[in-house]
């Protein structure tokens, strides 16, 4: 059975690093369309992106107005179905939001933007960002963020853990995140939310080209039919 | 004329104006005998806060315009210079580049978030009005010392209002400079710059024309913020009375920006609209008139069509507000259900407000405002006369009176046996603080970001047009230390500095824009410093050959009396034919040799050292040979090009001008980047903190290579040092140690001297 390979790039008003993310996905030869937040249909899709910026202005809270875009239910049915879902930054901010992913970003502890290349390493492969990627790898990234302090409740961060559900974390935590956690994936390891930007790194000319190998892992699980390499977890 | 403007009722815009009301509104009256000379009548009240909005010294340009004319504008690649919303210039490949800097001095004095979150609105609005997606910004910020609690929260405020602005709306800002005095105290000055890239074909004028077209104002609703913001803020000096003028400060709204944004470049690549201009200074009164007036069009306004925030506004308010977030645009009848679509997808409001209409019977273009449509006339005047036909001012001018006594005191010695440890500690800063708080990197076109190389460096693309190998390099300049004691001289080394900056990463100078601040220029004393900055600004840029493409007049910065020091801002842009790898940054390796390229260093008379450490404001600036300093910038970029090719040379390890703090600090910058000291000798003591001329200090392995292009160049070179250690030593030509830090301490003074002061325990990381 044939499947999609396009990755559709989810747009709100205010959403900004939407073309960022199609170029670093054309860079890696996946075919990649950015789709308007108001489009309820996602079929032509086998992955989906939600990128970063400031979607709806960030107004009352990132991505507290964004989880209820016709989009976003399409992009939960697709989900539950077992598809390959990335939200970066802001993107994590709207996945969280929509409860995809548990817990929630809070201000940094230093309370002010923060725009720097960091270092992180790679906790966990069981996810669709991290699967072609060893446990242990450091990459260097660049993190853009006001809210990027990731919390959860005790119960939620133990389940994480166990669960090998962090799927990054930051060596020199820039933000004050539990854990350190910079990115962590749902149950099945099919929907990964991460602050740092994968796209930015795309590049030596730009600084550093340590993403590619996270978004080749994710172009790798839509290849393979979504469902990362934890398909067969995939209940029902 | 259809009706004579009325007077009637108790309806503002309709009754008498009382005698005196321009006085209010910022006009003299010899300015009001003007307007009844213009209108030939006496101006209603609509009219009146027109004409007072746009013959303000903002908007008029009144006492400086006799002079800009002196700035050198043309070049082969200048498609549209000064007098635009923005400067346009070609980059080849079919593509330009639009650019244009701005002030937003006032606003931020009282209120700093908004007032720097709208300066980089409105810079924003300036480009893309011109079909430019834009791609960077800049921001220049000059604020009171810092252990000056109220500049403290002042630089917090509008570090915080750019970075709230500029990363929401999506658009980078790469680079920037910072100066603290204390003349800055009372009147800071926030300078923002624009970049945006468009495609040739997509370049849209500001004009109206086409009988019968209609005028759309798009994107936010009118409401009562900035109400004779360019007239009662912009043009007047501060006395204290900062709260009470809050009203006059506008509210910034990305969100609605980052819309408009995406709105207005949808509807320009479509080619949906006939002309379009920003809403900035002077509001409706201000696009309305221009677009008419660059059309030799009449324009119907109709405002009970404009989209009002609150309710009761008067014409007045509605036609001299300056809400944020609005652009004023001509569409043909046929188009304006599409251009409506198109808004709608962005949640962009747009409303027909007016048409266009073919000039009077009498061949002029006129301006109609009316309550309704074929309602009262509340105000009527030829289009263009709100702007041709404000006030020129040749101002008194006059030298300082001691100026030669001034000039005649001999500048500063260093002591030769002396240790210069704690003045050089004293003078790093780190800007990390700052740049950090802003997103540099999105549109991943940032090759060098800001800290890594002496101009930022960005692939010239942007989303929708594809990198094609091109580079662009960016520096924003100033130094008011300079110009304090030589306006002339000052300027004409800003702009030097300026130059070899882009130089360092390997670019020649395609344009250049500038943002002259000063004083009050009722003080002849202030005259004479904004004449010998344009006269200097314009002396290097031919010398150069950097044409001007458009600038920005920000005068009576002053507070309590006292004149802010001349402080003409540049920014430079610069290409890179090949940009396949990234230009050396600020560092070397250990084992490097230091090159010192250019002219030998001259006093320390103007210079940082002399200011901050001894309190020392007179002497004679060392003047800039022009010529020679053409020669080094060519060189520079002709040794930085080798590297950015896909096969360096490999021959330059490390490049870093050494300006602003002289070389000592230019030494410790590198040394601290690195992780890596140095060893160096300097001619004379003074050369550790003398600034000019500019010069280059390259380290490379091979540094006969190095003397060889410069001698071909014509350029003096001398090797200083050699890089490695844990330590910066600098010694004099007896051998005597002058400096002796090691790098721990450089970069704690690098850290305390600026987010040491500004936050409240300073960062983990």
């Amino acid at each position: 059975m044939t499947h999609e390979t396009t990755v559709g790039v989810l747009c709100f008003p205010g959403s900004n690093c939407e073309h960022d993310v199609v170029a670093a996905l054309e860079g890696l030869g996946a075919p990649a369309r950015i789709v308007w937040h108001s489009d309820s249909d996602l079929s032509g899709f086998g992955g989906l992106v939600v990128p970063g910026g400031f979607a709806h202005g960030d107004y009352l809270r990132p991505g507290a107005i964004a989880r209820f875009s016709p989009a976003m239910d399409a992009l939960r049915d697709f989900a539950e179905r077992g598809g390959p879902v990335l939200g970066i930054c802001n993107g994590f901010q709207v996945l969280t939001e929509a409860g995809l992913l548990p817990g929630a970003l809070m201000r940094n502890a230093g309370m002010r933007f923060i725009c720097t290349t960091v270092e992180c390493e790679v906790a966990s492969s069981s996810s669709v960002l991290t699967a072609a990627v060893p446990a242990g790898t450091v990459l260097r990234l660049p993190v853009n963020h006001y809210e990027g302090n990731y919390t959860c409740s005790a119960g939620d961060l133990a389940e994480l853990e166990q669960n090998g559900q962090v799927v990054l974390r930051y060596r020199d935590n820039p933000n004050g995140s539990t854990g350190d956690i910079a990115g962590i994936a749902n149950r099945t390891g099919n929907v990964v939310g991460l602050m740092p930007h994968p796209e930015r790194a795309s590049s030596a000319l730009l600084g550093s080209a340590d993403g590619l190998p996270l978004l080749q892992s994710f172009v790798d699980a839509i290849a393979r039919g979504g469902g990362a390499s934890q398909a067969s977890r995939v209940a029902s | 004329m259809t009706g004579s403007p009325q007077s009637a009722g108790s309806d503002p815009d309709r009754a008498v104006v009382p005698v005196g009301t321009h006085r209010a509104l910022g006009l003299t009256d010899e300015e009001y005998a003007g307007i009844e000379r213009v209108l030939g009548r006496k101006p209603t009240a609509v009219e009146l806060s027109m004409y007072a909005v746009m013959w303000s010294e903002h908007c008029s340009y009144k006492s400086s315009r006799a002079h800009l004319s002196r700035l050198p504008t043309e070049g082969p690649q200048v498609i549209l210079g000064p007098g635009e919303n923005a400067g346009v210039v070609d980059v080849g490949d079919g593509l330009a580049i639009a650019l244009r800097i701005e002030s937003h001095n006032h606003p931020s004095a009282i209120e700093p978030y908004q007032g720097a979150a709208t300066g980089v609105g409105g810079i924003l609005r300036d480009i893309f009005t011109m079909g430019a997606r834009p791609i960077a910004l800049m921001d220049g910020l000059f604020v009171g010392t810092l252990d000056d609690a109220r500049s403290r929260y002042l630089l917090d405020g509008i570090v915080r209002g750019v970075a709230g602005y500029g990363n929401s709306v999506g658009v980078p800002t790469i680079g920037g400079q910072i100066t603290t005095a204390p003349g800055y105290r009372g009147n800071p000055l926030v300078n923002v710059f624009c970049l945006g890239l468009l495609r040739r074909e997509h370049l849209v004028l500001a004009a109206a024309s086409g009988a019968g077209n209609l005028v759309v104002l798009l994107g936010s609703r009118t409401g009562r913020d900035g109400i004779g913001g360019v007239s009662v803020l912009a043009s007047s000096e501060f006395a204290g009375e900062g709260a009470a003028k809050r009203p006059s400060v506008q509210v910034a709204d990305p969100y609605e920006e980052k819309r408009l944004i995406e709105a207005c470049l949808e509807l320009l690549s479509a080619g949906l609209v006939v002309g379009i201009q920003d809403l900035g200074g002077a509001g409706l009164a201000c696009a309305t008139s221009e677009t008419a007036a660059k059309g030799g069009m009449s324009m119907e306004v109709d405002l009970s069509a404009v989209p009002r925030r609150e309710p009761a506004m008067s014409g007045v308010e509605v036609m001299t507000s300056e809400s944020q977030e609005r652009m004023l645009a001509v569409v043909t009848p046929e188009n304006f259900a599409t251009v409506r679509a198109v808004c709608e997808r962005f949640e962009v409001e747009a409303a027909v407000i007016g048409t266009v209409a073919e000039p009077d019977p009498d061949g002029v273009g006129r301006l109609r405002i009316r309550d309704e449509v074929g309602g009262a006339v509340l105000g009527e005047m030829p289009a263009a006369s709100l702007a041709d036909d404000a006030p020129r001012y040749r101002r008194p001018i006059a030298e300082p009176g001691d100026l030669a006594a001034r000039r005649a005191v001999r500048a500063a010695r260093l002591d030769p046996a002396g240790r210069h440890d704690d003045a050089l500690l004293a003078m790093l800063v780190d800007p990390a603080w700052i740049y950090r708080q802003y997103d540099h990197q999105l549109f991943l076109n940032t090759v060098r970001g800001p800290g890594e190389a002496d101009a930022a460096v960005l692939r010239l693309a942007a989303p929708g047009i594809a990198w094609q190998g091109k580079g662009l390099a960016l520096s924003c300049d100033a130094n008011p230390g300079w110009c304090a004691i030589d306006p002339r001289a000052g300027t004409a080394a800003t702009v030097a500095e300026s130059v070899l900056n882009v130089a360092c990463t390997g670019a020649r100078p395609l344009a250049l824009v500038n943002c002259l601040n000063f004083g009050n220029p009722e003080h002849p004393e202030v005259m004479w410093q904004l004449t010998e900055a344009i006269e200097g600004m314009s002396e290097a840029c031919e010398a150069l050959g950097v044409p001007v493409v458009g600038g920005n007049v920000s005068l009576y910065n002053a507070s309590d009396g006292a004149d802010i020091e001349p402080t003409p801002v540049v920014a430079v842009a610069g290409l890179i034919e090949q940009l396949a790898s990234p230009p050396p940054a600020i560092g070397w390796q250990n084992g490097d040799t230091l090159v010192l390229l250019g002219e030998a260093a001259g006093s320390l008379a103007g210079s940082r050292y002399a200011r901050d450490v001894l309190g020392e404001r007179d002497g004679s600036l060392s003047p800039v040979d022009l010529a020679a300093h053409l020669r080094l910038c060519n060189l520079v970029a002709e040794l930085v090009a080798a590297e950015c090719s896909a096969e360096p040379a490999g021959v330059l390890h490390g490049v870093h001008d050494v300006a602003d703090g002289g070389l000592a600090v230019a030494l410790a910058e590198v040394a601290w980047r690195s992780g890596s000291g140095a060893s160096a000798e300097v001619a004379r003591p003074e050369e550790l903190f003398a600034e000019l001329p500019p010069r280059a200090m390259i380290a490379t392995a091979d540094p006969t290579a190095i003397e060889h292009a410069a001698a071909d160049h014509g350029v003096a070179a001398r090797i200083i040092g050699r890089a490695g250690g844990g330590r910066l030593a600098v010694s004099g030509p007896d051998g005597a140690i002058l400096v002796d830090a090691p790098l721990a301490a450089l970069g704690e003074a690098m850290t305390a001297n600026l987010a040491g002061r500004l936050d409240i325990a300073p960062s983990a990381h």
